[in-house]
């Protein structure tokens, strides 16, 4: 039959040479190869990561974990405006909105805020448009954290007690707007009474 | 032999019983670091640092498996077949040299088992005993792969073992004796330049690498354990420390092989200048002839050592370079090629001895 590319290789089967037929050569080409990965191996970097104790690094434009941020002066930024909510494709953000009290200015940062504020994970599929949506960059997708795996269903809804993040300059998230040196600095002197 | 030299070979027996159960722990830990590295990955490496405690585990692990008897099975030939195992491997390294003596005073202690005058008869003895176990396992088992496998491992050894044999003749014939210890002392003659066995019997060695893959079992030879063919051969049926008994026997072997190897082909635990260097210690480090003896004796366990787990190594990369032979391929490379090379090689060795080329040895420490 005439092949479609004539690019097939005709082969040829010749009778096994002397060489061949001995193994030996064959042998020591193979033990070669197999030494050459045994230097490398044992000599330079391997390529495998042991992970509990080597984690790969994330990619800068990772979308993992929620984070809820907080200003500068550590009041939480969340309106419960709720236009994440609706802008959310797979309806895993619930929140209810409740008023702020007087004396409650130094926790929320405008009139109305979150009284719950919960990001069921299992349903989330992390794309990001909560971020995009939020009217006073109050949510983020944080690069470096992921949803880790747990054993209830339960346990996968996060409430503000998981999303919000500390008031502690030093433990703020990567993500969002960051605090300069002055307010953190402003910052730690009211969290550490004088 | 006095009754105070008896105790001493005794504790030598021990210690060599100890070592070997001990390399082949961790053979099995090598056997997977040397595969891991071989293929780019990094082995186990969990349990203790660099996972050396990872034979324990396994150990444990083995200890505190269910124990299985398939229904049928001989029972008693059943638990028999991997002691048997284990016992030859075992027998077998009591007469290997692993050095030349010590001397404290009036008492030498050489070190090695015992030494018997058909040290390598003794040897072969031992390992063709050795298919026994797992002839009697693989029969016990009441299955047909155990069986299959266990026939394939019987007529292995028989082929394998003749060209060995014949290889090994080539040997006989340069030193007159079947001593090991003889063996070894006629590779190094004080005052000349002497060579290691390999250098006048290239092919005999090559057989002999050979046959001994294949007496151990080892791959490209592993016909009998035969995954793709035969589940897992002769030990299918085995489960927990019974199948850890085989798996050990199997290292040990190796070890045992290698040792042999070292001893006949490799010159045992001479190392090169070993009597300039006792000469040097004696005079120009001013020790005393015993010391300087027991200095040298000691760096010759190390170079034997060496040899050995070099042997080791390469039964290793071997293991994870080649596929394994077709059993036909196997037959016809045991009967009609080194057979036949065997023979040769004896034909070509009694003309070198004959037209004077290769000397034959003369035993200088009954000489002198």
């Amino acid at each position: 039959m005439q092949s479609l590319s004539n690019r097939a290789k005709k082969l040829e089967k010749k009778p096994m040479t002397l060489a061949e037929r001995a193994y030996l050569p064959a042998i020591f080409q193979g033990l070669t190869i197999t030494m050459r990965h045994f230097y490398r191996a044992a000599t330079k970097k391997q390529v495998t990561i042991r992970y509990p104790e080597e984690t790969r690094p994330f990619s800068p434009v990772f979308r993992g974990l929620h984070v809820l941020k907080r200003d500068e002066q550590g009041r939480e930024r969340c309106t419960a405006c709720g236009l994440c909510a609706v802008a959310c494709p797979a309806e895993a953000i619930t929140m209810v909105a409740g008023e702020r009290k007087k004396g409650e200015q130094n926790l929320y940062r405008e009139e109305k805020y979150a009284v719950s504020y919960e990001i069921n994970m299992l349903r989330c599929i992390f794309c990001g448009l909560c971020e995009e949506a939020c009217p006073k960059a109050a949510v983020y997708l944080q690069a470096d954290k992921m949803a880790p795996p747990r054993y209830e269903r339960d346990e996968f809804i996060y409430g503000k007690d998981r999303l919000v993040e500390p008031v502690s300059p030093d433990n703020r998230s990567k993500r969002g707007i960051q605090l300069t040196s002055e307010q953190a600095d402003k910052l730690r002197g009211q969290a550490t009474p004088a | 032999m006095p009754l105070e030299t008896l105790g001493w070979q005794g504790l030598v027996i021990l210690v060599i019983f100890g070592v070997s159960l001990l390399i082949a722990t961790y053979c099995t830990y090598a056997e997977r670091v040397i595969a891991a590295f071989l293929q780019d990955r990094v082995g186990p490496d969990r349990a203790g640092p660099w996972g050396l405690a990872q034979p324990l585990a396994d150990a444990v692990k083995l200890f505190t498996k269910e124990e299985f008897f398939p229904s049928g099975a001989n029972k008693a030939l059943f638990i028999f077949g991997p002691c048997l195992a284990m016992i030859t491997a075992l027998m077998s390294s009591a007469v290997i040299p692993f050095g030349s003596f010590l001397k404290f005073g009036d008492t030498v202690v050489h070190l090695q088992g015992i030494e018997i005058n058909v040290g390598m008869l003794y040897v072969f003895g031992i390992v063709s005993l050795g298919v026994y176990g797992i002839m009697i396992g693989g029969w016990a088992s009441n299955n047909k792969f155990s069986l299959l496998g266990a026939i394939r491992a019987a007529s292995q050894n028989i082929s394998y073992e003749l060209a060995m044999g014949l290889a090994l003749i080539a040997v006989l014939m340069m030193s007159g004796s079947l001593s090991l210890r003889d063996i070894t002392l006629q590779q190094s003659v004080p005052g000349e330049w002497h060579f290691w066995n390999v250098v006048k019997q290239p092919l005999g060695f090559l057989i002999f690498i050979v046959c001994a893959f294949a007496e151990t079992n080892r791959t490209p030879f592993d016909l009998p354990e035969c995954e793709t063919e035969l589940v897992g051969g002769y030990h299918t049926e085995y489960s927990s420390m019974k199948m850890g008994l085989y798996l050990f026997a199997e290292y040990i072997n190796v070890f045992v092989a290698s040792a042999v190897m070292s001893v006949i082909y490799f010159g045992g635990f001479n190392f090169p200048f070993q009597y300039e260097l006792q000469g040097w210690l004696h005079t120009a480090q001013g020790l005393s002839l015993d010391a300087a003896q027991n200095i040298v004796a000691i760096l010759g366990v190390v170079s034997v050592f060496a040899k050995i787990f070099a042997f080791i190594f390469f039964f290793m990369w071997v293991r994870w370079t080649l596929p394994r032979f077709r059993y036909d391929q196997l037959m016809r490379l045991g009967w009609t090629i080194l057979i036949p090379l065997a023979i040769f090689n004896i034909l070509l060795t009694g003309g070198l001895i004959t037209t004077g080329i290769i000397p034959e040895i003369k035993s200088w420490w009954l000489l002198s």
